[in-house]
């Protein structure tokens, strides 16, 4: 214990002059005890208590953070015992966005067709209707209008991307494989674990054993995962390979073909954390009272009912939170394609952070810190149209 | 429907509902097994048996033998020890310190200036920089910093007057997850050369600890709210200090959430490959790195990457089957109110 007090002392110390100085918390009792370290940390919990977590945070994420994203604007180079850095400005972003990384990264656009265009003629009306909706309800705010309308357009940026790469006969970058990875994932995780999770509340025998076995995916180490079902899909020596060879496939791998290959991430990333949905849907559903359900039953309501307006009310903001916590997680995957198919065939399972790993070692250090810069800019738009728009809707109109 | 939540109901479910129910759990059980399955015989088998077809039953299909043990043997004991104290260790750093912090940020108010914190930050990240991209020592980034912030403090810093509250600081804290580690690790991995921290075991454990943190502090400030205010306030009016309330009190009432926050944060440290893979090189390497290192020679190995996988997991595998009570316990009260 004393050592410990010792660094944490030191860390708090250094730290307390940036944050609130204030006096002494009412409650604390004047120092009994005879170190004079242990008398510190009695008078001055509330340094002491917060500020390692504080400090320890700011130094591995903040700070580095702010270092990154000078680092996304410079080129580094490798030299002998140290690195070289030269500031170039936007020159990263521009190589991503309109540069010799375009292709990779967002993808190459097919033209435009009708299927296109219908959708993102709709899409753009639904999003103009939300804004005039908006207006309409609240008067013409600036800031709030005008904030709603960058979503908009970085939404329909988005939107475009996915429909130009994917339904127009282009080819999906990274940042558009990370996205499908992340929502399609979701979705079937979600469903999944919720099914899972009302099955096993039901008045059945065996039920531990179900619960402790559902559990076990969400175990394995994710490269692990990767191996398994990368042994598990081989059309040869994988255990269903008499399958293939009764349909003559054995020379056929379904991780040749960029659909097959995306199912396979996408299946395996299910295989793990849908066990992760689960787990936290079945505590909240026996956290559910019976009064409301069994009232409304005897009220004469059916079973959909009862659990389209009973429990799912008490269900969604569980739901919604377990939800936001995949897509954030979700958007960081890098083992499972890479281990599973190395981000192939050509790039169809790269994803963002795949990709910045993959300049890393090929030395584009700058190049690097710009994706992932793009990446947590994507992630940090999704969670917070989750939460503002999608979440708060939700709750307020179950 | 009332079945389906009242466990005493004296009625039970349907014949037929109840087998289709157990065919879809069965179903379920089949595809999570399976897999483990696969795994364990896998581990067992000569490279032979991988390679001549798939072999399903041991002592039937193929004889089990040690071989990819005996191919492994060698490369194992290092890097297992390296996961085991880096897991532990981070996890056990990350639940001490964020249990703290969840506490303080429950009990006590704090009201941190906007300015303060802006120009704090800025001086933090300058002498984070002057490591990283100025290769300068890190004392004398430090004194700089120092000096630059209480300046700044003097003239500027007083100016805004605007303050954070206890939950913008929960949240900024918790809002860390959505990090991406690859934002992150450059100038980390640059911080830890000039420190010369890489390749040691320390540097994973420091990574690790600030990214369990998020989680601790998100779970266990939620199972502190169940925590009844009375029982301090009395332990209090006894003469209990501060320290003796949270150690003695707060933290043996907490006992579930902490075990599940900590089988939660330590499965993460456990299993992580990104920050791993960056930081280390030969010595400090961990299980995933080594699993991952498979892959790169010639052709993968099923049998000695089974066992590998297979080793990693079953610790874990054992401890959650152990504690799995808690684990819902402790997800729930950390999920319902979030």
């Amino acid at each position: 214990m004393q050592p410990r007090s010792a660094t944490r002392d030191a860390n708090g110390a250094a730290a307390t002059d940036g944050i609130d100085p204030a006096g002494p918390d009412a409650l604390t009792r004047p120092p009994r005890l005879s170190a004079r370290l242990a008398a510190w940390l009695e008078a001055s919990p509330r340094y002491v208590y917060l500020l390692p977590a504080i400090g320890i945070v700011l130094f591995l994420s903040i700070f580095p953070l702010i270092v990154s994203l000078y680092l996304s604007l410079a080129s580094i180079r490798l030299v002998r015992g140290g690195f070289e850095i030269r500031f170039v400005g936007l020159d990263n972003y521009r190589k991503l966005f309109v540069g010799d990384t375009q292709r990779h990264f967002l993808g190459r656009f097919g033209d435009y067709n009708l299927l296109t265009l219908t959708i993102l003629t709709f899409v753009l009306a639904v999003l103009i209707f939300l804004i005039a909706r908006y207006i309409a309800n609240n008067g013409f705010k600036l800031f709030g209008t005008s904030l709603r309308v960058l979503t908009a357009i970085i939404a329909f940026g988005l939107i475009w991307l996915v429909v130009m790469t994917y339904l127009s006969g282009g080819l999906p970058g990274t940042l558009v494989v990370t996205m499908t990875f992340v929502f399609v994932g979701v979705v079937v995780q979600f469903l999944l674990g919720l099914g899972l999770a009302l099955l096993v509340t039901q008045n059945l025998r065996g039920k531990r054993f179900f619960r402790v076995v559902f559990l076990l995916p969400m175990m394995i180490t994710p490269v692990g995962i990767g191996f398994l079902f990368r042994m598990m899909t081989d059309t040869l020596q994988g255990p269903i390979a008499p399958l293939w060879v009764a349909l003559g496939l054995e020379d056929f791998s379904w991780t040749q073909t960029a659909f097959g290959a995306r199912s396979a991430v996408i299946i395996g990333d299910t295989w793990q954390w849908t066990p992760f949905i689960f787990i936290v849907l079945l505590a909240a559903l026996e956290g559910v009272p019976r009064e409301p359900i069994e009232a409304a039953l005897v009220d004469g309501a059916n079973e959909w009912q009862a659990f389209r307006y009973v429990l799912v009310p008490y269900l969604m903001p569980v739901s919604l939170t377990v939800i936001m916590i995949r897509i954030i997680e979700g958007f960081k995957i890098i083992d499972m394609p890479q281990v599973l198919t190395r981000g192939g065939p050509g790039t169809a399972t790269e994803s963002v952070t795949l990709q910045a790993y993959n300049s890393w070692r090929a030395l584009d250090l700058g190049g690097s810190s710009a994706m992932a810069y793009m990446l947590l800019f994507v992630v940090t738009f999704s969670a917070v149209v989750f939460v503002n728009f999608v979440r708060k809707r939700v709750l307020e109109h179950p | 429907m009332r079945k389906w939540f009242t466990s005493s109901s004296p009625l039970g479910l349907s014949p037929a509902r109840k087998a289709i129910s157990y065919c879809l759990l069965i179903f379920w059980s089949v595809i999570v097994l399976f897999p483990f399955y696969w795994l364990l015989t896998t581990a067992f088998k000569l490279p032979i048996d991988v390679s001549s077809g798939p072999k399903y039953l041991p002592f039937g299909d193929f004889q089990p033998s040690l071989n990819a043990w005996d191919e492994m043997r060698d490369f194992i004991p290092r890097p297992y020890r390296n996961t085991v104290v880096v897991g532990v260790v981070s996890s056990l750093l990350a639940l001490f310190i964020g249990s703290f912090a969840a506490y303080a940020l429950l009990r006590f108010k704090y009201r941190p200036r906007i300015g303060m914190v802006a120009v704090f930050i800025l001086c933090g990240s300058l002498a984070v920089a002057l490591v990283v991209v100025a290769g300068v020592y890190w004392w004398a980034a430090v004194l700089i910093a120092g000096v630059l912030f209480l300046a700044a403090l003097a003239t500027i810093g007083k100016r805004f007057k605007a303050a954070l509250a206890n939950d913008d600081i929960a949240f900024w804290l918790i809002a860390q997850r959505m990090l991406p580690p690859v934002a992150v690790i450059l100038p980390i991995f640059m911080m830890f050369q000039q420190l010369g921290l890489l390749d040691t075991l320390w540097a994973l454990i420091t990574v690790y600890t600030a990214t369990s943190l998020p989680l601790v502090v998100w779970f266990m400030r939620d199972y502190f709210l169940s925590i009844p205010m009375e029982l301090e306030e009395s332990a209090f009016i006894d003469g209990a200090s501060r320290l003796q309330v949270v150690l003695r009190i707060v933290l043996p009432l907490s006992v579930p959430g902490l075990v599940a926050t900590f089988l939660i944060v330590l499965t993460f440290a456990w299993n992580e490959l990104i920050f791993a893979i960056f930081l280390t090189r030969g010595d400090s390497q961990t299980m995933p790195v080594l699993v991952v290192a498979q892959n790169a020679t010639r052709g993968p190995q099923w049998w000695n990457i089974s066992l590998l996988v297979l080793l990693m997991v079953a610790p874990i595998v054992i401890v959650a089957v152990v504690l799995e009570r808690y684990i819902a316990k402790g997800i729930l009260l950390g999920a319902v109110k979030g």
